[in-house]
């Protein structure tokens, strides 16, 4: 009797601190990191008093990802815009929709969703309420679209177009790679970007380069990453990029090892091997929420709608870390190329069609 | 010339995938031998996944890392022990509990550490285990694709023959299995039935602990949430393909390292197959071996099953 009483309470001890644990979270705090409070907002912005709230996936606003770009879209908005923000974390996914209920609670105007992940809860959230109006970042939800909600999506291709463009220029063994994914719309725009983006140099250059690649299946596997940009370096190829998330880590680290070059994916991933990252092709989440927040205040929420955001926008980009490995000349090209994508002189192909449509034109 | 370079890279990769498997079923073979069911060796690979990153970062010294990643598995594994031995709790259920503990404590202190960063920063080359033989081998030659892997492949090797020493040649494996077998006879002859399994569980954490490790200082160089994702679970199914046997599990592990080194070099030749149907193949070649070849796989007697010393 005893021993059930002591296993019992061991129990409850547990059940508490995972408990507490999770409150933690929940309530939506303010990060010390963070500029502008209400009180000391800035004066000369025109005070509004629109209330702008995100959930995060289990990564939570500082994962150096995703996450914290939105976080911190929502704080320049915050400075630029006079719009109040908060977040709130998910530590779990059972965790989205009751995180969009308390913000619903709180009085916003605005919710985000940040990633896909997200969608289902927001759906029902947004279904549920018809008047308040919702954001979500990397999905689309297509002619479904409800009129109170709005999908930001990211020109992928643009950037691996010009990180391809770089890898074109910069390989010496006429062979480079690309790791990806899970094979599907999103990752083929960034493989046919590369892809794309690499012709186009080689054309330039007027010579074949070569293009390996392989899709890992997986976004967390990394070594399943690291055994393919392994092989990958020993058939040859000197420079790997990857759109395949943490399976990047490990293409990374085989770089690393090599002593070979890797192009990082969604952010600056300079960081992760400061002599083996080459650049990265930048999803600009910040920008995306930022400018959406902004049509919000200007009272053209763009409803029902999916956006894309790209170069145009500055919402897709080359890492800023790149000319510490990248000859200055040809990151002056790279900008003419930018420019010849916003001007619609070269469209960047998203898919097997639209590149074989591409390649016709080269 | 190049076939053999390309045996050469898929026996580096078998090897790569295999050793962080090779620890953590290796210490399901321990504590399943003595009659504790752990399928929280997921969540111990976590915390030990993060613990080896984290104090490899800090201390700069990797050893260290590896370490006190086997030291967290183990800490982790003693609520398990204390659930399932002192409180005859269900195996299945604690085992569950610790693969939620593990990857929550692991973020949590993450997060205290990195300044909120679900991950934590990578190590350089000079700071990661080191590699005994790299630099012998004339490099993307056949035997540096073997060989020149970190050293944590070749402790992998030699925890084998150890555990298997301890379990079949000394007297504390002869115990430890009997526990497994029938705790009630082990008990009447004088065996400290719930010491033995207590050091079975912690060793087993600590064994899981050093694969998590052997993935986030090795493999990479850092932990990032996602780093152990069902690693445990495929080392667990390694060691009933194995028969609870440390040789056995050994296999099981190398046999899916194998199928993935496969995948990986078939997707890299201009054989045309979708990478969805390629990316199945090491879970079916799992199924089709352990139905085919191990069919009549049996634990220990007594696994899972709860021990109490004072019922009549």
């Amino acid at each position: 009797m005893k021993k059930r009483l002591l296993a019992f309470l061991l129990i409850a001890v547990l059940a508490f601190g995972i408990v507490g644990c999770g409150n933690k979270g929940e309530t939506p705090e303010e990060p010390e990191d963070s500029t502008g409070t209400e009180e000391e907002s800035p004066e000369e912005v025109a005070e509004t008093d629109i209330k702008v709230a995100m959930v995060t996936d289990e990564g939570g606003v500082h994962d150096q990802s995703f996450n914290q770009s939105a976080w911190e879209g929502l704080q320049q908005a915050e400075k630029d815009l006079g719009v109040k923000v908060s977040y709130v974390e998910s530590q779990q996914d059972a965790d989205f929709a009751p995180n969009f209920e308390t913000l619903l609670d709180a009085g916003n105007d605005l919710i985000w969703g940040i990633g896909f992940k997200l969608s289902d809860a927001l759906l029902d959230a947004a279904t549920n309420n018809p008047d308040q109006l919702y954001g979500i970042i990397d999905f689309s939800y297509g002619d479904e679209t409800p009129d109170n909600v709005v999908g930001v999506l990211f020109k992928a291709e643009q950037p691996s177009f010009l990180v391809g463009y770089i890898a074109g220029k910069m390989t010496e063994t006429n062979k480079v790679g690309f790791v990806g994914g899970i094979a599907g719309d999103v990752i083929w725009g960034f493989d046919y970007g590369f892809q794309a983006g690499v012709q186009y140099a080689a054309k330039e250059l007027g010579k074949e380069i070569e293009i390996l690649n392989q899709y890992a299946e997986s976004f967390s596997d990394v070594s399943k990453g690291k055994a393919i940009a392994t092989q990958m370096y020993q058939q040859g190829a000197d420079i790997i990029f990857h759109a395949s998330g943490d399976t990047g880590n490990g293409v990374i680290e085989a770089a690393k090892e090599q002593g070979k070059w890797a192009i990082g994916v969604d952010r600056d991933q300079n960081y992760l091997a400061p002599d083996n990252v080459l650049t990265s092709a930048m999803k600009r989440v910040d920008v995306g929420v930022y400018n959406v927040v902004k049509e919000l205040v200007e009272g053209n929420f763009p409803g029902g709608q999916t956006v894309v955001y790209g170069l145009e926008e500055g919402a897709v980009g080359i890492a800023p870390t790149s000319d510490k490995h990248v000859p200055a000349e040809i990151l002056e090209e790279v900008k003419e190329i930018e420019k010849k994508i916003i001007d619609g002189e070269i469209v960047v192909p998203y898919n097997e069609e639209t590149f074989e449509e591409f390649m016709k034109t080269l | 010339m190049k076939a053999l370079n390309d045996l050469g890279i898929i026996i580096g990769i078998s090897l790569m995938y295999a050793a962080p498997l090779m620890y953590t079923a290796l210490g399901g073979v321990i504590s399943e031998n003595a009659g504790v069911v752990n399928i929280g060796l997921e969540g111990m690979m976590t915390i030990g996944a993060f613990t080896g990153a984290t104090v490899a970062y800090f201390t700069g010294n990797p050893w260290l890392g590896f370490l006190t990643a086997g030291l967290a598995g183990g800490a982790l594994a003693i609520l398990h022990a204390i659930a399932c031995v002192t409180f005859t709790a269900d195996h299945v259920v604690s085992g569950i509990a610790m693969n939620f503990i593990g990857p929550g404590l692991a973020l949590y202190l993450c997060k205290i550490f990195f300044d909120g960063a679900a991950m934590t920063l990578p190590l350089d080359l000079d700071h990661k285990i080191p590699r005994p033989l790299n630099g012998l081998f004339p490099t993307d030659s056949f035997l540096n694709s073997i060989f020149n892997q970190y050293a944590t492949v070749y402790i992998a090797f030699l925890l084998v023959i150890l555990v298997w020493f301890m379990l079949y040649k000394t007297k504390l494996g002869l115990r430890l299995r009997s526990v497994g077998e029938h705790p009630r006879a082990a008990d009447t002859l004088g065996v400290n039935v719930y010491k033995i399994k207590y050091f079975a569980v912690i060793l087993s954490g600590i064994f899981a602990g050093l694969g998590g490790a052997a993935l986030s200082i090795a493999v990479v160089s850092n932990y990032r949430v996602s780093l152990i994702s069902g690693q445990g679970f495929i080392a667990l199914a390694a060691m009933i393909f194995g028969n609870w046997k440390p040789h056995g599990a050994m296999w099981g592990c190398l046999l899916f390292g194998v199928a993935q080194g496969l995948v990986v070099y078939l997707g890299g030749t201009s054989l045309k197959v979708s990478s969805q149907l390629l990316a199945m193949i090491p879970y079916i070649i799992t199924i089709i071996v352990l139905m085919v070849f191990v069919g009549e796989a049996t634990g220990p007697a007594a696994n899972g099953i709860p021990y109490e010393k004072d019922r009549d």
